[in-house]
């Protein structure tokens, strides 16, 4: 079966011409609105909240909320954050798939429990082993001071942070579907000839692009909006080393609420263009699905989703 | 507990475009194995479920035992279902799987562990009680997932096409041994296949299908000695049809190389059943002095029989059938230039039918 | 050369620069990084470390952490299932989007997830109201801190029974309706159990992100000592206070907690397999 995406709605089909797979009306009706009511309750108002006292003390408001200097400086910062992070993460994504997919080697497993690490634990702990590095009392701090750079309460350690944080979310996207799609195509390409780059470049990045991409926004989703390792990490110093999260943070805290949710309805939008971008690319592997072929795969569909220490099958 | 089926007619697709059966009639006599026999498409399994319940049709019929039961839900009609790919609660023990319809009735403990442990014994896998189905052969599997049909007793046994997904020799094993489960039981059972050597050894009677109609139904002797067309000729017992005219009391057959005596009308055009080993083949020796002859293209020794290909003089090609030794006898080897005789040949007018 | 081929596997060229690139990066981002928390945690000495790592505000702070977690994560296993099937199995207006807003709390930053229930659930908020004239309060409580906590967890059931109900063959239920069984009698005792393995794996996972999570939940708990304090803040709080060896020990138990939980969660995984 190919899986999760093309199975959808499978049992409704069935339903209408299997009746003995049918629930009752009454007892479906029941059971959707219950689960719209929970969701509802859950998902819809919490964020429902966010525009609406965003909005609470007027339109504009709002958008001097937007536009002052700080706020813009947080919003820089993360956009760098974000372009520094996701990129690299790319790289490492992609070669690490590549390695764990294609080869066997002894200490495999071992790699990839530490791929999965950034998942199982606390982002404050996330934090504060780069503090342990970095910070007043960390072990290389004589180096640094000697060199006058700082890490910990500056820009790089929030990229740093940042950076373990999310760079499983490719990794482990990438993996899954390479998995799913073997290296069948690899080894013919080799027999042809190809070389290494030429394999990797011609033959498989076009077949795991819609993974890549999806790996990619996971990614940027979580380095934009990562707050609790950033937060150990960072000096909280308004205008340097703020990014967004943190910038609301601080507005909350001075009970600056309209401004605190202005800036948090931004990231909240972030929130829902991922949403729609990763629901298109779903789409989008749904069409170029052909029969066996796994383009965005169900696995990695639910891991990659996880921040989870979920393991990808070997 | 006799099944009969009325003008049932089911449609699929968004438009009703599929036709999965198209007015379908036929009766499965009690206690005897009705065999729904068909190639694939035919609607053969479309058939069976709306006998169970596990689709409604749009029209028409289905009575059990005299009762009405078009309109009564699946879980309420006591039929027992195999499906062919035995579909057994895999989380469940062999004993689990079996009392499982028992349980749902809320019978007595002690009543499903002796039912359980008698049926088990009649499947022959008595001491299989706790193993689980991913512990078992597809043979076995099948045989639980019939034990658990028959636990409710019920009223009819559905069986679809069973030893579809098991090894020939496996199959042909399963085969035999249903038929003594069967005598048995004496339950009424419909059993689907697409197999037609299952249908003719183990059914009393078979209703044969094609594109959702039914082409004939009675004994599997009157389908194979009397078939109502040619496809039901071909589909059972392999017939080829041959179209010839009569002279002189014969009909013959492509350009005269074979031909058979009738009692009909000269000029009279005919069509022949014939079956690979319907024909009797004679060596020519010497010139060819009736007729255009036949050769023998290609022969091949498959177990006790010898399967002869024969190229006929209009560039058709006939397949024949003999035992060996006869084979033998008469010395046939390939390229052999041979005369042909239709033995026992359906000889009739042609009737209007599409293969 | 023989060395060479036992070591590697694999004839597809590339292995020295992904394995290069890949340990690298591994090192420098993940195991140094680890290996001075680990160290620092040695420094300290056994019998400190147990007295930092037990002492009742931090014991007090795991209570509260583990605690809300699980129960959270129990909740989001009972919805997470009805969620599941009701998205897999019926079609109704609207389906598409509920099932793109599971993920929502997974796109959705903490701190904005955070700011935004402690505004639902404050007593003048919009779920918040209601619960307060009932003489439920739930900011600045336990109980905010496990509204928080199932906010959070809502993805990880549903998102890991949905594969497996969509993979759910129709004929085992077929068969359990001939055999006579309702619907429910076949939910309870036919598809229920096939789901298990991943109702627990969901369930472990919710619970391991509970225990970490920041974010989502300082703003709502209010953060008193000893009562509605998680341990990921009271990590944060030794830290800003310069408390090395305190953070590294709470950070020790926490993590010695995530190992064990990703070890269980690889068991159930390998358990659910079994009935693929």
């Amino acid at each position: 079966m190919s899986g999760g995406i093309a199975g959808r709605l499978l049992a409704k089909e069935h339903g209408a011409l299997r009746p003995a797979l049918e629930e009752s009306a009454w007892v479906r009706r029941t059971l959707i609105g219950l689960t719209l009511i929970i969701m509802g309750v859950l998902l819809v108002v919490p964020l429902a909240v966010v525009f609406v006292t965003a909005f609470s003390k007027g339109i504009d408001a709002y958008f001097h909320a937007l536009i002052d200097p700080e706020t813009m400086n947080a919003v820089q910062l993360t956009l760098l954050t974000a372009g520094i992070a996701v990129p690299l993460n790319l790289a490492f994504g992609l070669a690490a798939a590549w390695l764990i997919s294609k080869y066997d080697f002894p200490g495999k497993s071992l790699l990839i429990t530490l791929i999965d690490l950034p998942f199982s634990v606390s982002p404050v702990i996330a934090g504060l082993i780069f503090v342990l590095l970095f910070g007043a009392r960390g072990w290389f701090h004589p180096l640094l001071a000697a060199w006058d750079l700082k890490i910990i309460f500056a820009v790089p350690g929030i990229v740093l942070a940042t950076t373990f944080i999310s760079f499983p979310l490719v990794a482990r996207e990438v993996l899954a579907v390479m998995q799913a799609q073997g290296s069948d195509e690899e080894e013919a390409a080799l027999t042809l000839g190809a070389s290494g780059w030429q394999i990797f470049r011609r033959i498989t990045l076009p077949k795991i692009k819609w993974g890549v991409l999806y790996g990619a926004i996971l990614c940027n989703a979580r380095s934009m909006g990562e707050f609790g390792a950033v937060s150990v990490v960072s000096g909280h110093v308004r205008g340097e080393t703020n990014t967004m999260p943190l910038h609301v943070e601080i507005l909350y805290g001075e009970y600056q609420f309209a401004a605190a949710f202005a800036v948090a309805s931004l990231l909240a939008l972030l929130a829902v263009f991922t949403l729609i971008l990763k629901h298109w690319v779903e789409w989008r592997a749904r069409q170029r699905l052909r029969g066996d072929e796994p383009v965005v795969t169900a696995t990695s569909q639910s891991a990659a989703l996880a921040p989870s220490v979920q393991r990808v099958s070997i | 507990m006799s099944v009969k089926v009325r003008q049932v007619t089911k449609r699929f697709g968004l438009r009703g475009e599929v036709v999965g059966v198209n007015d379908v009639d036929f009766e499965a006599p009690e206690h005897a194995i009705t065999s729904l026999l068909g190639p694939s498409g035919s609607g053969k399994s479309t058939l069976l479920r709306i006998v169970a319940g596990l689709e409604v049709p749009d029209s028409g019929s289905v009575q059990i035992a005299g009762v009405d039961v078009t309109r009564i839900a699946v879980r309420r009609r006591e039929v027992g279902f195999v499906f062919q790919n035995y579909a057994l609660f895999r989380h469940m023990t062999v004993a689990e799987n079996v009392a499982f319809g028992l349980s749902v009735r809320k019978a007595a403990q002690s009543a499903i562990k002796e039912r359980v442990a008698e049926l088990l014994n009649l499947v022959q896998l008595g001491g299989y009680e706790r193993r689980f189905p991913d512990q078992l052969s597809g043979g076995q599997r099948q045989r639980v997932a019939l034990a658990r049909a028959m636990a409710t007793n019920p009223r009819v046994l559905l069986l679809d096409e069973p030893f579809g997904a098991l090894d020939t020799r496996v199959r042909v094993e399963l085969r035999e041994w249903l038929h003594r489960l069967h005598e048995k039981t004496q339950v009424t059972t419909l059993l689907v296949t697409h197999d037609q050597e299952e249908a003719l050894e183990l059914s009393e009677h078979v209703v044969l299908l094609r594109n959702g109609r039914v082409e004939q139904s009675g004994s599997p002797t009157e389908l194979y000695e009397n078939p109502a067309n040619g496809f039901v000729a071909s589909f059972l017992g392999g017939a080829k049809i041959l179209k010839g005219s009569v002279e002189r009391g014969r009909a013959s057959f492509a350009e005269q190389s074979l031909s058979t005596s009738v009692d009909l009308a000269d000029g009279a055009v005919v069509e022949a059943f014939v079956r690979p080993h319907d024909i009797g083949i004679e060596k020519i020796v010497g010139p060819a002095t009736v007729g255009q002859v036949a050769t023998v293209s290609r022969l091949v020794r498959v177990g006790s029989f010898v399967k002869l290909s024969i190229a006929l003089p209009d560039g058709d090609s006939i397949s024949v059938q003999m035992p060996r030794r006869e084979c033998d006898e008469r010395g046939l080897r390939e390229g052999d230039r041979v005369r042909l005789d239709l033995r026992d040949v359906k000889v009739a007018p042609p009737m209007d039918y599409v293969i | 050369m023989s060395n060479r081929v036992f070591f590697k596997r694999g004839v597809l060229p590339g292995f020295g620069l992904s394995l290069g690139y890949t340990v690298l990066y591994l090192g420098l981002l993940v195991l140094l990084p680890l290996s001075a928390l680990i160290f620092r945690a040695f420094g300290l000495g056994f019998r400190e470390f147990i007295e930092v790592a037990t002492d009742p505000r931090a014991v007090a702070s795991y209570r509260l952490s583990f605690g809300a977690a699980f129960f959270a994560a129990l909740a989001n296993a009972v919805f997470g299932v009805l969620i599941a099937w009701v998205l897999t199995r019926y079609d109704f207006p609207g389906r598409r989007i509920a099932d793109a807003l599971v993920d929502l709390p997974f796109a959705l930053p903490t701190a904005v997830a955070g700011i935004a229930l402690t505004a639902v659930y404050s007593p003048n908020g919009w779920l918040g109201a209601p619960l307060t004239a009932l003489g439920l309060k739930v900011v600045f409580t336990p109980l905010g801190i496990f509204m928080a906590l199932m906010f959070i967890g809502v993805p990880f059931v549903v998102r890991t029974v949905q594969p497996v109900l969509e993979e759910i063959d129709p004929s085992v239920e077929e068969a359990a309706a001939v055999l006579g069984a309702g619907r429910l009698e076949t939910f309870v005792r036919v598809i229920l159990p096939t789901l298990m393995p991943a109702v627990l794996t969901g369930f472990a996972l919710a619970f391991a992100r509970g225990i970490g999570e920041y974010g989502s939940v300082v703003f709502i708990s209010g953060n008193m000592p000893m009562k509605t304090e998680i341990s990921p803040l009271l990590i944060v709080t030794k830290l800003e206070q310069y408390d090395y060896p305190g953070a590294t020990a709470i950070a020790c138990v926490l993590l010695g907690a995530s190992f064990l939980m990703l070890f269980v969660i690889n068991l159930l995984q390998r358990w659910s397999r079994r009935f693929a």
